[in-house]
């Protein structure tokens, strides 16, 4: 018995001689890897310190949160139902004004940014280099600016979800317009068609299904975002809550956030329904 | 003469059409109608409309710095000058810094937690189908309130700063990327679970040997796409008072000094456009090593 065991060892001995990658890493990769890890250690660690996570506040932090999830339960809707429902309903219409706006703009714009539509490379680099550009400013940063400059009010939020999406939109139109076939068009080009025929009746009719989900999927998405969109004050469910939470009413904050989760899945299941009857799938 | 057959064919196309265009007519009916009422909802008339658009153009003419060509480089004193429409450079890029600072702890600590929820909640893996929903449940919760939601409820506890926020966006980050994590472990193949199980390890042994070296390419782009969102998330929290330059931005906004409104958005714009360029280099090399 300890003879075969000798032996083994021996062999592995042996072997890790022969072959030593095969048992680990070698000593400099070894050395990368603590080195590695100790950068992540003090990048951590000089982070912590730097948002001050002494033990301290995080406990003090975490019995206030404790405090505030007590009050939440049981939710209650409060004296202002009717406030609330009229939020909930300005949130939907908001998400779909915004959303049907954002489209009819994107829709030439996409087809501008599509480099088998607008060919020449210049023109094609900067327009998508503009979409993305706007699409790295945040929609709460457009309802902001939007509330300065037409007041507060839902106006501001249409105006802030169409300007954030109309860039994203374009974006997702040109990739689509690019990926469709062009031979369809040329055809339409060949039997005497104009160049906006072949975009009609050749590029359109691939590229409009695409177009139709992204616009079902944008209600969707605009419709959780509506609702936090009246925190700067551009209407819709977000503005109870922030007047709630300011007063701290936690019961009826948690109230409206349940509502919120309700109706984001009312429009989810709505949205999908009409996907499987215009699209199918 | 033309063949009763063609006839009957230009017949049938004829109606097709027809009534191709009465459904195309009567959903178009329908989508006006809904946004008639929406429009009344959200109380976009048309007169409030047309009053405000110019606002707008003007609003966001005024954000536009005076720049005047001659003195284009000329230092901080010269107005007109890049320098004079950057002049607090310095301190909007320290808040940047900070700003995706925020974005990356409360990614990492986001993707931290939801690494270990996510084997429990994923179907192949789960002991069984109530431990399963159990964790899937609990993500979606996490995942449904927006981040923003969570920084007004945090700010309250844990006072102004960027802790409410790290917190905030960490805990939406858990619910969003368990949700995908545990997707593509589902996803996972699953003969190495067999392999370390037959050979007598435990759940975690074979979670470890037999699943984590196959997903950890996938999760980590998955990370990374995350952290991109997350930057974004991070320049808004701050209208809260949850830290980054979102403070800063809402401050400037507050007291309409346009140019600086101009000169920071310009800058996040930049941010989060070179953070996604750096990014998507990242995930196309981990898309490599899972190859």
């Amino acid at each position: 018995m300890s003879a075969t065991a000798q032996d083994i060892a021996r062999d592995i001995a042996e072997l890790r001689a022969r072959m030593p990658r095969a048992f680990g890493p070698s000593p400099r990769g070894r050395a990368a890897r603590v080195l590695g890890w100790a950068l992540f250690a003090a990048w951590l660690g000089a982070l912590l310190w730097w948002f001050d996570f002494s033990p301290t506040r995080i406990w003090n932090g975490l019995s206030g949160l404790f405090v505030i999830l007590r009050q939440m339960i049981p939710p209650s809707p409060g004296e202002h139902w009717d406030a609330i429902l009229k939020g909930l309903a300005e949130s939907v219409a908001m998400a779909f004004l915004g959303s049907t706006i954002a489209v009819l703009v994107a829709f030439p714009l996409g087809f501008l940014g599509a480099n088998n539509v607008v060919i020449n490379t210049l023109a094609h680099f900067s327009i998508r280099r503009v979409f993305d550009g706007f699409r790295g400013m945040d929609q709460l940063i457009w309802a902001l600016a939007f509330v300065r400059a037409v007041g507060l009010g839902p106006l501001a939020g249409v105006m802030a979800i169409a300007a954030a999406e109309t860039a994203v939109l374009a974006k997702l139109f040109a990739e689509a317009i690019e990926n469709a076939d062009n031979r369809q068009a040329e055809a339409v080009t060949a039997v005497g068609g104009g160049r906006l025929l072949g975009i009609r009746f050749g590029l359109l009719p691939q590229v409009f299904p695409v177009m139709l989900a992204q616009y079902l999927y944008q209600i969707e998405s605009n419709t959780r975002s509506a609702s936090i969109l009246g925190v700067v004050g551009a209407g819709g469910i977000g503005l109870q809550i922030a007047e709630r939470i300011k007063v701290r009413y936690w019961d009826e904050v948690l109230f409206i956030i349940l509502l919120i989760l309700v109706m984001v899945a009312i429009i989810d299941t709505l949205s999908a329904m009409v996907r499987r009857r215009l699209i199918g799938g | 003469m033309l063949s009763s057959a063609t006839l009957g064919a230009e017949h049938s196309y004829l109606a097709r059409r027809r009534a191709r265009r009465a459904a195309t007519l009567g959903y178009g009916a329908v989508m006006l109608v809904l946004l008639a009422i929406s429009a009344r909802v959200a109380e976009v008339y048309p007169a409030t409309l047309a009053a405000g658009l110019p606002r707008v153009g003007e609003y966001f003419h005024k954000l536009l710095p005076t720049l005047r060509a001659e003195a284009l480089f000329a230092g901080t004193q010269t107005e007109g000058s890049l320098a004079f429409w950057f002049y607090r450079l310095d301190s909007w890029a320290w808040l940047l810094f900070e700003t995706s600072q925020i974005a990356a702890l409360a990614t990492l600590a986001g993707a931290s937690l939801a690494f270990l929820l996510c084997f429990p909640a994923a179907a192949n893996l789960a002991p069984n189908r109530a431990v399963y929903l159990l964790f899937r449940r609990t993500l979606e919760l996490f995942r449904t309130v927006p981040d923003i939601v969570y920084a007004l409820i945090l700010v309250w506890a844990f006072g102004v700063g960027p802790l409410a926020g790290i917190f905030a966006i960490a805990l939406h980050t858990v619910g969003a990327l368990g949700k995908l994590f545990a997707e593509v472990v589902e996803n996972a193949d699953l003969r190495p679970w067999d392999g370390v199980r037959a050979a007598g390890g435990n759940w975690a042994q074979a979670v470890r040997y037999a699943i984590v070296p196959q997903v950890l390419p996938n999760f980590l782009s998955y990370v990374l796409l995350r952290f991109e969102i997350n930057v974004r998330g991070a320049t808004v929290i701050g209208f809260v008072g949850a830290g980054g330059i979102g403070q800063e931005l809402y401050a400037v906004i507050s007291f309409n000094y346009y140019e600086e409104i101009g000169a920071i958005i310009l800058l996040i714009m930049l941010t989060v456009a070179a953070i996604d360029l750096a990014s998507e280099q990242l995930r196309g090399w981990a898309a490599g090593r899972g190859a």
